[in-house]
């Protein structure tokens, strides 16, 4: 059955993809375009395209993506909540220790330790897609900055620093502002 | 355990709701990578709604990052029981799934039209620019606290995670590990320094 099937690919997806994102894309390509035959290549290039262009986790995305391909919206489900039933899970069982051992000396400094390294994994997650936005992705030099980009940061970061403006609010203000200044200037 | 919706005595079917369209809200805005979702739960959780403490919102990301599957799903589990439990772990995912869900749905029947229509190549390009002023935002945040710990160990371990993550791109659960074991070895020696006196 089709939609076993699909839940079972993206159990899999689900389980092994330890760390977001593009820890998952090799195991999406692996089950749906080497074992089963779901999308070709292209169409698996065109997939991690949308998945990054539009909201919500690459590994949802792609099993929507795919199940809606394949079987329609009822395939599209039985992707999607097999992709997230481990987390369910196993996210459940580490909640559950973490509130009940939080005190205990041993984990209290274990998470003093995290707090700072999650810290570092924020700003370093910030910073590449300022590098995106400066540079995008060429050599990091003055030639080839995008001072657009660069304004609208700089707008952004300080509106955001002094007022406290919802950050949704600001970053749909910064799609329009690069939208009408691209559209002014051709 | 007990749930922010007990602690406060607020009723069950309005917190809820409330979770509920948060995460849709948030989920249905966010594009990139997990970090950038969980940027924006502390922004409405801790800094909006007051329901979780800072300390809390990081240990819940941590966790969100050393589990399995998508952070975005993993966080919004742990939000979702930290305010309402079962129930509200349920509604959490389930209000984080739907944008993802009907979006891809829609586009994939002209996914190619969209991937070349140039517009809307603009428009994300400039909203690739204000995520990074709000993630960086929230950085200085947290950073600035860290730094107001006054333990030149915090520091160091937050000055070497970036400095591994950002220039030598380490895997991200290498860090995990190796922090975790940090505070081991700082509970050890803790306890050593407990036993001479």
């Amino acid at each position: 059955m089709i939609y076993f099937k699909l839940f079972l690919s993206f159990l899999q997806v689900g389980l092994f993809s330890i760390g977001g994102g593009y820890a998952a894309i090799p195991l999406i390509q692996n089950q749906a375009v080497q074992l089963n035959g779901w999308l070709t290549m292209s169409e698996f290039t065109d997939l991690v395209t949308i998945a990054e262009m539009t909201p919500g986790p690459i590994a949802v995305n792609s099993a929507t993506f795919v199940g809606i391909r394949i079987a329609g919206i009822p395939g599209a489900l039985a992707a999607t909540f097999g992709c997230i039933f481990p987390s369910c899970l196993i996210v459940s069982l580490l909640y559950w220790i973490y509130y009940r051992y939080k005190t205990v000396s041993v984990l209290q400094n274990v998470l003093l330790s995290l707090r700072p390294a999650v810290v570092a994994l924020i700003a370093s997650a910030g910073l590449s897609i300022l590098q995106l936005v400066l540079f995008q992705g060429k050599a990091i030099s003055v030639d080839n900055a995008d001072w657009l980009g660069a304004g609208i940061f700089l707008a952004a970061f300080i509106v955001l620093r002094k007022f406290k403006v919802n950050p949704i609010i600001v970053m749909l203000c910064c799609g329009g502002v690069q939208l009408a200044a691209s559209l002014l200037s051709f | 355990m007990e749930t922010i919706q007990s602690q406060r005595h607020l009723s069950k079917p309005k917190i809820l709701f409330k979770l509920f369209l948060s995460m849709l809200y948030i989920s249905s805005c966010t594009f990139g990578g997990g970090f950038v979702i969980v940027t924006f739960m502390k922004r409405k959780f801790v800094d909006e709604l007051g329901w979780l403490e800072e300390n809390e919102m990081l240990d819940l990301i941590a966790l969100s990052q050393s589990s399995p599957g998508a952070i975005a799903v993993n966080a919004s589990i742990l939000v979702g029981y930290r305010v309402a439990g079962f129930a509200g772990m349920l509604v959490s995912v389930i209000g984080t799934i739907i944008p993802p869900l009907v979006i891809i749905s829609v586009i994939s029947y002209f996914y190619k039209a969209f991937a070349a229509n140039r517009y809307v190549a603009l428009v994300l390009k400039g909203m690739q620019a204000g995520v990074a002023a709000v993630i960086l935002d929230v950085t200085c945040d947290l950073g600035s606290k860290v730094i107001k710990l006054r333990r030149p160990y915090c520091i160091v371990l937050m000055a070497a995670s970036f400095i591994a993550v950002f220039f030598f791109n380490v895997n991200v659960i290498y860090i995990i590990i190796v922090a975790a074991a940090a505070g081991v070895a700082v509970e050890l020696i803790g306890r050593r320094k407990g036993a001479c006196r």
